[in-house]
């Protein structure tokens, strides 16, 4: 296989990582306000995620950096064209990581909401774009032949675009209620079993309509297999969880993104960045390329390092793989009287 | 137009991201090495102080961390032709870093922050000290790209592509440039730790809120004041390296730190000038003979080439090829000047404060520390390194100016052209808009914390627990 085609693989590998992965901790938090009734359950949701977002972010920042080492083409033509929905995607991520990371580090209500709601925007905003985005680069954007973006913002916002958008947002809603029926016990747990079972159905024909939609422009044998079994997976996610085999069903929508993604990628192939303008001008896995180098050296590294990746993630779910109640929440974190008063300046406690 | 928006969204957004990453890279050290000693000694104080640095470093991290993807995107945004020149050659050390670095320390952090009785000791402390290495990988990668920006290495221009190539990744990764900048910026941050460390326990003692606690907060400033001393004279002896290689790879740089215009031997270093700057009217000087001589070539009779030699120098070399003509080869020589004196002034500063409160603990007689005087130089010591680290970079990006890689491609030249600048703009303000908030939120959160202190311990101690026996106890952390 060319290291070009290699590198295509590898840097669809980690999207599909990011997807599978990050895709339920959006879902979590996108979740704050319906299962998220009582402070308590708040923090049971809250903490399934704790131990294991910050790894699953690193999938897009090494996806980003791959795609700058392997492709430089791709990112810089993906990057300054894709400027404002970037913009807002880094803002977003910013306020959501900061509420997980600040939200307990002041037991003061007000404080709390105010990162709840970060939270929430930012699981929503983030996957909704990455929706958009990859909506359009599989569909093709008007580039010109100095491989820069020449569309606006508003080329971007094109219904099937904003409907890519919204397929994904409820695919990582769904993925995230089976995490967490998964990794809770108690009310919660069947709270979450059972929303799963009403909205899964809305997840699944929102990602079948955009996969055929898509599919039908630019899809190949491969492509179409892939997304049978990604629609398959699916369903049995739904039926399983009806069962009550959430592990299963976990496993269900995490297969079925990993394959939808894939699939995308798949109708990608061999172009990066497909031109509207004219296809001459599309970005290829050749022309997009680095030197046979740079990809060699990135090659091993790669080869060598993703399964030790893989390998210390995987023990950190293993570590944290019980199931959170209620009963396992400890007290607040600041519930022990704070500094001296006297210590204290006039502003603290009025939240920030 | 986009050139100066885009300079100052990455000057405002690189400075706030490396106001944390020091702190990190030096805080994560004395972390995981109060929690060894914990390990060896079964002193709770250890463990304590362990864990009261541990909430510090976490509240810097995450904004570390969040802030890095800021600077990872940057490069396409506003950068994008300066990827497609450099990107062979540049991305990959960007991309290793996230293999190899960013995952070990999200990973592990992890794992350090909600195991406690959760998994072995032995290895709990093993996840924060895989999170230091994590950081000192991420700055060794990082700094070798920028190291590449300083001093191109390992590479050849492709006539065909016109874009720069990757022949010896070796010499991209032991640039010399790199061999000096990665120990001084390591140095560095370990000043920028042991200044949190010794503000933190220096304030407790000030305010002796529980007298019992005296002792610990004694033990974490006086290691914080010998850490930061140690590391002061790391970061003195690299930045003296690092200064010949500099003027032998930069000399323009150098000449700009010193606002030297014309070439001299034995050339004095200037302690503070008052002057217009550009080489006309010195009104006051307070300069020390021979010394910049010394700092740059190692002899006190070397050779120190002056600005006005090496533009024109550049400017008959440079001038003829398209690519890379520029209307002047001098960098904004306020900045430098000032910048330069800056990192070297508060950096000093920093380290005879510790030797003050080490004086001062060495004598047992906290009355100096309970003066009224004392929490300013207190506050003044924990962001000191900070702020000098801060001006370092400022000092080293901005002298590096007109150029993006130094000798090859040009700032201007780098711009994205496809973003308007009404794009530009509105991340510019979106950013430093949203960095001020967040600014005084984390200050808030940090002072917050360091002014609570050290936690009593639970009793009986975070016993490592039997997995199976105890499902529906409380979790020692959750978030």
């Amino acid at each position: 296989m060319e290291l070009t085609t290699v590198w295509f693989v590898l840097i669809a590998v980690l999207w599909t990582g990011y997807f599978c992965l990050e895709g339920f901790d959006f879902g979590v938090g996108m979740l704050f306000p319906v299962l998220g009734t009582t402070e308590k359950r708040r923090r049971v949701l809250l903490n399934t995620i704790g131990p294991v977002w910050d790894g699953n972010e690193v999938w897009l920042i090494t996806a980003g950096g791959a795609t700058f080492a392997a492709f430089p083409h791709w990112y810089a033509t993906m990057f300054s064209g894709f400027y404002l929905p970037l913009l807002l995607i880094l803002v977003a991520l910013i306020v959501r990581a900061l509420g997980f990371e600040y939200r307990h580090k002041r037991n003061d209500d007000t404080w709390r909401q105010r990162w709840d709601w970060m939270i929430i925007a930012g699981s929503v905003v983030v996957p909704f774009i990455w929706g958009v985005t990859f909506t359009n680069i599989v569909r093709g954007i008007p580039i010109n032949a100095d491989r820069e973006f020449t569309g606006s913002v508003l080329t971007l916002l094109n219904p099937a675009a904003l409907f890519g958008g919204l397929a994904l947002v409820a695919v990582c809603l769904l993925h995230g209620l089976l995490f967490v029926a998964l990794k809770t016990d108690g009310e919660i747990r069947s709270d979450a079993r059972t929303l799963a079972g009403r909205i899964g159905w809305v997840a699944v024909a929102a990602a079948a309509v955009l996969l055929v939609v898509l599919g039908l422009d630019s899809g190949s044998v491969a492509s179409w297999i892939m997304t049978a079994l990604a629609a398959v997976a699916l369903v049995a996610a739904l039926l399983l969880n009806a069962r009550d085999r959430e592990g299963l069903a976990f496993t269900g929508t995490f297969l079925a993104i990993g394959l939808a993604v894939a699939s995308l990628f798949v109708m990608l192939f061999p172009d990066v960045m497909p031109s509207s303008t004219n296809a001459a001008w599309s970005l290829t896995v050749d022309n997009a390329a680095s030197s046979h180098k740079t990809l060699g050296i990135m090659t091993w590294v790669g080869v060598l390092f993703l399964p030790i990746v893989l390998l210390y993630q995987g023990f950190t779910y293993w570590t944290f793989r019980k199931r959170i109640t209620t009963e396992h929440i400890p007290p607040a974190h600041d519930e022990r009287d704070w500094a001296p008063r006297r210590d204290r300046s006039p502003s603290e406690g009025a939240g920030v | 137009m986009n050139v100066d928006l885009a300079r100052w969204q990455f000057a405002v957004t690189t400075v706030y991201h490396f106001l944390f990453v020091p702190v990190t890279i030096g805080l994560s050290a004395f972390v995981a090495g109060f929690h060894t000693v914990y390990l060896r000694t079964r002193n709770p104080a250890h463990l304590r102080l362990s864990k009261f640095l541990g909430k510090l470093f976490t509240i810097n991290f995450g904004l570390g961390l969040v802030t890095g993807i800021v600077q990872e995107f940057q490069f396409g945004m506003n950068w994008s032709d300066y990827s497609r020149f450099v990107g062979d050659i540049f991305g990959a050390p960007l991309a290793i870093e996230a293999l190899l670095a960013f995952f070990l320390e999200s990973t592990f952090l992890g794992l350090w922050i909600f195991g406690w009785g959760r998994i072995p000791e032995k290895l709990h402390v093993a996840c924060i000290w895989i999170v230091h290495i994590g950081t000192l990988l991420s700055a060794y990668f990082i700094l070798a790209a920028n190291s590449f920006m300083q001093h191109p290495v390992g590479y050849r221009i492709n006539p065909e592509t016109g874009r720069a190539e990757l022949t010896d990744f070796v010499a991209v990764l032991t640039n010399k440039v790199q061999m000096v900048t990665f120990p001084h910026t390591a140095f560095a941050s370990y000043m920028c730790g042991a200044a949190v460390v010794l503000g933190a326990c220096m304030w407790h003692i000030h305010k002796k809120h529980v007298a019992d606690d005296l002792p610990m907060y004694r033990t974490g400033a006086r290691v914080g004041a010998i850490a930061l001393l140690v590391a002061g004279a790391g970061v003195a002896i690299s930045g003296d390296f690092q200064g010949k290689v500099m003027t032998e790879v930069q000399p323009m740089k150098m000449a700009a730190a010193e606002a030297l215009y014309e070439t001299q031997d034995s050339a004095p270093f200037s302690i503070l000038t008052v002057s217009s700057l550009n080489g006309e009217q010195e009104k006051v000087a307070i300069t020390v003979p021979k010394l910049l001589s010394f700092l740059g070539t190692g002899s006190f009779d070397g050779t120190i080439h002056g600005i006005n030699d090496l533009e024109a120098q550049y400017q008959a070399k440079y001038q003829q090829a398209e690519l890379t003509s520029s209307p002047s080869y001098t960098p904004t020589l306020p900045l430098t000047y000032w910048s330069f004196r800056m990192m070297i002034g508060i950096g000093m500063s920093s380290c005879a404060v510790a030797l003050l409160a080490l004086w001062t603990l060495r004598r047992r007689n906290d009355a100096p520390a309970r003066s009224r005087w004392w929490p300013w130089l207190v506050g003044f010591v924990a962001v000191a390194p900070v702020l000098g680290n801060a001006f370092g970079w400022i000092f080293t990006e901005t002298g590096r100016q007109p150029w993006l890689v130094f000798g090859l491609f040009t700032t201007k030249s780098g711009v994205s052209p496809g973003v308007s600048t009404a794009e530009v703009a509105t991340s510019l303000i979106t950013f430093t808009l949203l960095y001020a908030v967040l600014a005084v939120i984390e200050v808030r959160l940090t002072l917050r914390y360091a002014k609570a202190g050290a936690e009593p311990l639970k009793d009986p101690p975070d016993t490592p627990s039997d997995s199976s026996s105890d499902d529906s106890q409380p979790l020692q952390f959750a978030y």
